[in-house]
């Protein structure tokens, strides 16, 4: 991890240095070094993301030795191995990333749009969206496949974050981080009510939300990933789009408008990002919110305030993380396992604790 | 209250003229106040409102009593029956609803003002996830696994949410610390430690058969149903104790409010000042917490709703008070009564209530609020 923590004095201010007009020679060197610094951080990223993707095929209740797993992929001839990694590891992994990706980036620009630290993915109601609708179909309808629970769980969060959008937008000046937050956790509030009055009237119902709840990429269909790939994809792509407007609306609404930014679009389509990206993940895994929550602020940590650089480190740290606490969960309960949502947390936060008391904060 | 920095003026007549601009100020012997007519008017509707809700809650039932039966029976008069359900039945749990419903509103407003986040509560420093874990695993092994059996665990479940809250305060301070408490920092260990210990409630739930699952439900989303004296007399007593010093502390919450630079350089002791109000926030809302589980919705949208109906730059103590015992009494009373046999937790009604009031107020949006 020695690699990434580079970024020595990371500067508030440092959406702002790109834009400016740098005239003198020694600015520009160190501008460019920090470049490089940080695509070498990226890359180390990267290459533990990939020692992450690794362990998670290999690791679990059987072990497979790595040779192996290079056989399943590449000329897989029907061994046993073979059939576990191609049937079972393998989608698991490809979830995690994928979710762990979404996650990341969502949090970062969750946090971003609302400039709050407590932010999360889920904030625009989007969790508690999904959880409603989950247990609103098992009890009104009685929805019983996992297909089931998963649109209904993504109609839900794409509802519940459209009626926060909607909710922080009306009235003058449109949304702003504060009405955004806001409103949010009042949808969230409402929802989660709601629900607690589904689960409590049904027991069967509870029964379902309480595995639900925890979250977990584990036993899903391969076809379900597939499914929903679009919508992150899509997703991934609006967000990426949005950093240099991230980064103006970092300075202030006002300041941002100055620059010639169009604050409204650039709000609207983060929290379209947010929606994609969060709505379908929570859909298939359950609310994994804690990874979106963590992983920016770690992010911030390593390559200072410019989105352009916390997005794709949050992605990429998000992946990475979600899938060792994933592996950790196979391990710490073997032969069983502890759902990852419940692993992230414990491994993540003594982590993240570490990290917010040794470095210098970066606020947002 | 939430007065501007009082400047020493050199003499009286020099400060007779300094005024703020349309607000009153009241002088009594060394203290000032800003007098916000508003702000009076809302707490002396909402008192009003919060007697006439109770009157009604304790009245309803099945045993019905009339509100002008139930305000002569708490006067002193009525039939020894009326006394009977009124004052040993119907009261205490009334009394909980607006002791807890107060302090939590309390604590929020505290902690909203110190982090200047409209979305910090009393979870930052991980109160409702530590009481939750503890009460929890007592429901879940108590239940499941028949180590504690039925009385004990009854006893068990508030001295547990009340250990769980304070040690996971206390754990959250230390972890934070670094040569004095940072509120940002302070925020984001609390919230991760939040997170972790609510991860593992929710591993808990999975754990037990689904009967204590729904009982560690009702318990999570907060309920006033059995409460007596027994539990009306911690949480008062933690009120008595704790409002005082909020009440102090928050005198430099209006400087706070400019960042902790600025609080030093206009002579703020900010350490000392803080950590008081911390202090006092964290015992309210974990005493509260463990009388009634965590009501949820209280602590966040309460001190949000105060702020709007005064029209005040931060959460208004006092207000927030009464308007989270007014929320929490109706929210019990809706609760009780409105789905005919069946009761549900108080704390689903909350938020059912509040929620739909807190949307409504940042839909009209009088002005801009930047907590």
């Amino acid at each position: 991890m020695r690699g990434h923590v580079i970024d020595p004095s990371p500067t508030p201010q440092g959406a702002a240095a790109p834009a400016t007009n740098v005239t003198r020679a020694g600015d520009v060197r160190a501008m460019a070094a920090r470049r490089r610094r940080r695509l070498l951080g990226l890359a180390a990223v990267l290459a533990l993301l990939v020692v992450a993707c690794l362990l998670s095929v290999a690791v679990g209740a059987k072990q497979i030795p790595l040779d192996n797993v290079w056989h399943a992929l590449f000329q897989p001839t029907g061994t046993e191995d073979d059939v576990v990694v191609r049937s079972l590891r393998l989608p698991r992994t490809l979830l995690g990333l994928v979710a762990g990706i979404a996650l990341g980036v969502a949090g970062a620009l969750m946090q971003g749009h609302t400039r709050n630290p407590l932010a999360d993915p889920g904030l625009l109601g989007v969790t508690y969206g999904a959880a409603f609708t989950v247990v609103l179909g098992i009890y009104a309808l009685g929805v019983t496949s996992l297909y089931g629970y998963v649109w209904f769980g993504f109609v839900g969060a794409l509802l519940a974050s459209v009626g926060v959008f909607l909710l922080g937008s009306v009235g003058r000046g449109g949304p702003t981080p504060v009405t955004l937050a806001l409103a949010g956790a009042a949808m969230s509030n409402l929802l989660y009510a709601l629900t607690a009055v589904v689960v409590l009237l049904d027991s069967q119902a509870l029964d379902v939300y309480r595995f639900w709840k925890v979250g977990a990429i584990a036993g899903r269909d391969p076809d379900l990933v597939v499914q929903v790939l679009p919508f992150l994809v899509v997703g991934l792509v609006v967000a990426l789009a949005n950093a240099p407007g991230m980064n103006a609306l970092a300075l202030g609404e006002d300041v941002a408008r100055s620059l010639g930014h169009r604050v409204g679009l650039t709000r609207g389509l983060g929290i379209a990002a947010i929606t994609l990206l969060t709505g379908a993940t929570v859909a298939v895994c359950g609310p994994i919110g804690f990874i979106g929550l963590v992983v920016p602020h770690v992010a911030r940590l390593v390559v200072g305030a410019d989105y352009r650089w916390i997005l794709p480190y949050s992605g990429l740290l998000g992946a990475t993380l979600l899938l060792l606490a994933d592996v950790a969960g196979r391990v710490v309960a073997r032969p069983g396992e502890l759902q990852v949502g419940i692993m992230l947390a414990v491994v993540g936060v003594p982590f993240f604790i570490v990290m917010v008391r040794r470095r210098k904060l970066v606020r947002l | 209250m939430t007065t501007e920095p009082t400047t020493q003026t050199p003499s009286p007549s020099v400060a007779e003229q300094v005024r703020v601009p349309g607000r009153p100020a009241v002088r009594l012997a060394g203290a000032s106040w800003v007098l916000r007519l508003r702000m009076l008017a809302v707490a002396v509707v909402g008192l009003a409102l919060l007697v006439l809700v109770m009157a009604v809650n304790i009245g309803r039932g099945d045993f019905p009593i009339s509100v002008g039966e139930v305000l002569q029976v708490l006067a002193g008069g009525g039939t020894r029956a009326q006394q009977f359900i009124v004052l040993d039945l119907r009261l205490p749990r009334s009394l909980t609803g607006v002791l807890v419903g107060a302090a939590l509103a309390l604590a929020g407003a505290i902690t909203q003002s110190i982090t200047r986040n409209p979305l910090a509560t009393p979870d930052i420093v991980g109160i409702t996830a530590g009481a939750s874990v503890a009460a929890v695993s007592v429901i879940v092994v108590g239940g499941s696994y028949g180590a504690l059996s039925g009385p004990l665990a009854d006893i068990g479940v508030p001295v547990a949410g009340l250990l769980g809250a304070f040690g996971t305060a206390v754990a959250v301070t230390l972890l934070a610390w670094k040569r004095g408490i940072e509120s940002y920092r302070l925020v984001l260990v609390g919230i991760a430690t939040h997170w972790l210990l609510l991860s593992v409630t929710f591993w808990l739930l999975t754990l037990g058969d689904v009967t204590d699952a729904g009982r560690a439900m009702i318990w999570l989303t907060g309920s006033l149903s059995g409460r007596g004296w027994e539990h009306v007399q911690p949480v008062a007593l933690a009120l008595l104790v704790l409002v005082p010093p909020a009440l102090i502390g928050s005198r430099v919450l209006g400087a706070l409010q400019f960042g902790d630079d600025t609080a030093r350089g206009i002579g703020v002791r900010v350490t000392p000042a803080r950590a008081l109000l911390l202090v006092s926030a964290v015992g309210l809302a974990g005493v509260a917490t463990a009388a009634a589980g965590p009501v949820v919705f209280v602590a966040l949208a309460i001190p949000q709703i105060a702020m709007r109906l005064c029209r005040t730059a931060q959460p208004p103590l006092i207000v927030s008070a009464v308007l989270g015992a007014l929320l929490t009494v109706t929210a019990d009373l809706l609760a009780r009564t409105a789905f005919g046999g069946a009761e549900l937790p108080v704390g689903v009604v909350t938020a059912v209530l509040g929620a739909p009031y807190l949307m409504y107020l940042l839909a009209r949006r009088y002005r801009e609020v930047r907590a």
